[in-house]
């Protein structure tokens, strides 16, 4: 298999100026003050792409992640180390980045194909479908500048969609647009990959990984701390995340509580569809706290099934050990292998304190010719 | 469909596709290569800032013929009729010397902003930066093209031959001028990305430069005897201006020695070498500014890799 991107002990280092002096005569004033920091966004990377392959990048802000991806697509260069890129590729890192607001969404098109590295001739062949695919028709000849946001970024992704890049570099730019444009997009990205185009793709939203990586990469403060499957590289990524967030929480607390095991009383995760079902959650922590819990259920092919109300179900803990009591009336689902993670968030929901990726494997034994994941039983009245 | 084929097409290629290396310095040849793969880039940055710069007035590209053309009228009328300076046709002496001026300034002066101006697209999209001020440059060699169309067009209305013989040694010079206000553009687009005041001391050279250059006075009729008296004309000529100006006047003004059309004495107007003098002379500053354009190239490679942090 050939590799389309190789990333060869790369390091990225920013000079951080405390003081900038940026005009002549400070620079004449001051030839060597103003204390220069230097901020090492990337320390010594390797991972290398397949063709056909499609790899996440996983990391929150600061983690270097935009960085490695603007030294892939060669904005940045890299302090040391080489990446070595076959074929063409086409960024999107932030979608209408080259856009001239003067001219027409026609000679953007034109324009942004060209900075894409595409030539107008090859721009000619394709304008028609990036006029469809972002549905523009009717302001095609007005200037951008009268665009609403949403226009201008469905404008420059079907341009980069449809140039037929041998590597798409995506950049987060899928939490914009609305949900039948995104819908759209993720489409396309699929039908990218049946095509065996190889895809880099950046995000914070594991859901996102989840869908369509086949493999993903986890990076912290510059340090590339996973590559591998989507589930092992997600557990790091969450895993890294609480860590982090017991750093910036001064009391320490979240660092105390631990989600040690998931537990059913048979021992077996093995139900049959439409039984109940019931399993214990074990939590150690050192101090009382109280919080939401959380599970969610996702196919082994990464689609969520169910996130339960991250509001809905309060929980109280003393210190030492606890067990939470999980119940299920109904099991909706039909035949397969589902991912349980569970967690705790705190009373508003929206920080986690605790979390476990992948706490169970639950199989569902069906009987029934319903297909899919989920029953439905539709009542037919005629 | 058309997809497919497209896919298949770029599956079966890809074995052989060129490797790109993105490393911490590129090499000349690298740089050179990049920047001649994406020549596309160039034209459609060029036709874009036209198009932008005369976007929904009614003439369009029209306005570039028409005020060259007002120019060269107003200097036609004022130096025959009221600064009489004793050259005949002196409109025609000052236009072919500013019609290589006017490329070198607009270029300059545009292309020394353009990286900080243009800092969205250079922290966002990969292409080689160079092509951003070549792009300048390449807007100002169009209006060159325009105004020496008026120029022409002006020599014919008056009946003015231009040297026919001389005329080859055009593109040589033309050449040069190229090679030189892209080495300068390159460089001073870089600069300013550290240093802002650039911008508006690049203003204030020019306007110097235009005065050491011999565009609004004759060099051999002004300035020749006493440079040559104190030594300096050497120094006069490493200005590179100089002898495509020269050569320019020497072109389309063609006279070397003229009478006043004041005194009736004769001036000397332009140096007098043969043709193969001035051919040797532009070949000369051709390879020249040729090594300087290279090193405008590594210079601005050098300085491009903290762009990022400055911008």
């Amino acid at each position: 298999m050939v590799s389309v991107i190789e990333v060869e002990g790369v390091s990225k280092q920013f000079k951080i100026h405390h003081e900038r002096h940026q005009s002549l005569k400070e620079r004449v004033l001051h030839p060597r003050s103003g204390s220069t920091e230097v901020f090492h966004a990337l320390r010594d990377i390797n991972f290398k792409v397949a063709d056909g392959e499609t790899v996440g990048i996983l990391g929150h802000n600061g983690s270097g992640k935009s960085t490695l991806l603007k030294t892939i697509c060669g904005v940045l260069q890299p302090t040391s180390g080489e990446i070595r890129l076959r074929g063409s590729l086409a960024a999107l890192l932030e979608l209408g980045a080259g856009f001239q607001h003067e001219l027409s969404g026609r000679d953007n098109v034109y324009l942004y194909g060209a900075m894409l590295g595409f030539s107008r001739k090859m721009v000619d062949a394709i304008f028609d479908d990036v006029v469809a695919f972002s549905e523009l028709e009717q302001f095609i000849d007005t200037q951008v500048k009268f665009y609403s946001s949403g226009m201008y970024v469905r404008l420059a992704f079907a341009v980069a969609v449809n140039v037929n890049p041998d590597i798409l570099v995506v950049d987060e730019v899928l939490a914009v647009g609305d949900e039948r444009f995104q819908a759209k997009c993720i489409d396309r990205i699929r039908h990218f990959q049946r095509e065996g185009r190889s895809i880099l793709f950046v995000t914070h939203q594991a859901d996102q990984v989840r869908a369509i990586c086949d493999r993903a990469i986890v990076l912290n403060a510059g340090h590339l701390i996973a590559d591998g499957p989507v589930q092992d590289s997600l557990r790091i990524f969450r895993e890294h995340l609480l860590g982090d967030a017991a750093v910036l929480d001064t009391s320490g607390t979240h660092a105390d509580v631990a989600i040690d095991a998931v537990t059913t009383p048979t021992g077996s995760f093995q139900v049959r569809h439409g039984a109940a079902m019931h399993f214990d959650v074990d939590v150690s922590t050192r101090r009382a706290i109280s919080g939401n819990f959380v599970m969610e259920v996702f196919t082994r092919g990464g689609l969520l099934v169910s996130r339960s109300d991250p509001q809905g179900s309060p929980v109280n803990l003393r210190p030492g050990a606890n067990r939470i009591g999980v119940d299920l009336a109904r099991l909706p689902l039909l035949d397969g292998v589902y991912d349980v993670n569970v967690g705790l968030v705190d009373p508003a929901g929206s920080n986690v304190i605790a979390w476990r990726e992948q706490a169970a494997t639950m199989q569902v034994i069906y009987e029934g010719r319903e297909g899919g994941i989920i029953e439905l039983s539709p009542t037919v009245r005629q | 469909m058309s997809d497919a084929t497209t896919a298949g097409v770029g599956r079966r290629a890809l074995e052989e596709a060129p490797v790109r290396v993105v490393s911490a310095r590129d090499s000349l040849p690298t740089r050179l290569r990049n920047l001649a793969s994406r020549r596309e880039l160039l034209t459609s940055l060029i036709f874009s800032d036209i198009r932008i710069k005369y976007k929904g007035s009614a003439l369009g590209l029209f306005w570039s013929m028409l005020s060259p053309a007002l120019t060269l009228a107003i200097y036609y009328m004022v130096f025959s009729i009221f600064l009489k300076n004793g050259i005949p046709n002196f409109a025609v002496y000052l236009f072919s010397g500013l019609v290589v001026w006017n490329m070198f300034q607009n270029s300059v002066n545009s292309a020394t902003g353009v990286i900080v101006d243009r800092a969205g697209l250079v922290k966002k999209v990969s292409f080689p930066r160079e092509i951003l001020a070549l792009s300048n440059v390449g807007a100002a060699v169009i209006y060159f093209f325009v105004q020496l169309t008026v120029l022409a067009l002006f020599l014919a209305a008056i009946g003015h031959q231009p040297a026919w013989g001389f005329l080859w040694i055009l593109p040589f010079s033309f050449a040069a001028l190229y090679l030189f206000t892209a080495a300068l553009s390159i460089v001073m687009s870089a600069i300013t990305v550290y240093l802002r005041d650039m911008r508006h001391l690049i203003e204030v050279v020019l306007q110097l430069w235009f005065w050491v250059s011999p565009v609004v006075y004759s060099y051999e009729n002004s300035i020749a005897a006493t440079l040559h008296s104190h030594g300096l004309a050497s120094i006069y000529f490493l200005n590179p201006i100089t002898l495509i100006i020269l050569t320019f006047q020497r072109i389309f003004y063609v006279s070397t020695v003229v009478h006043s059309t004041t005194t009736g004495l004769p001036l000397n107007i332009l140096p007098t070498w043969p043709m193969s003098t001035y051919f040797y002379l532009n070949l000369g500053l051709l390879v020249i500014m040729a090594g300087l354009f290279l090193v405008a190239i590594t210079v601005f490679g050098r300085l491009e890799g903290n762009f990022e942090s400055e911008l």
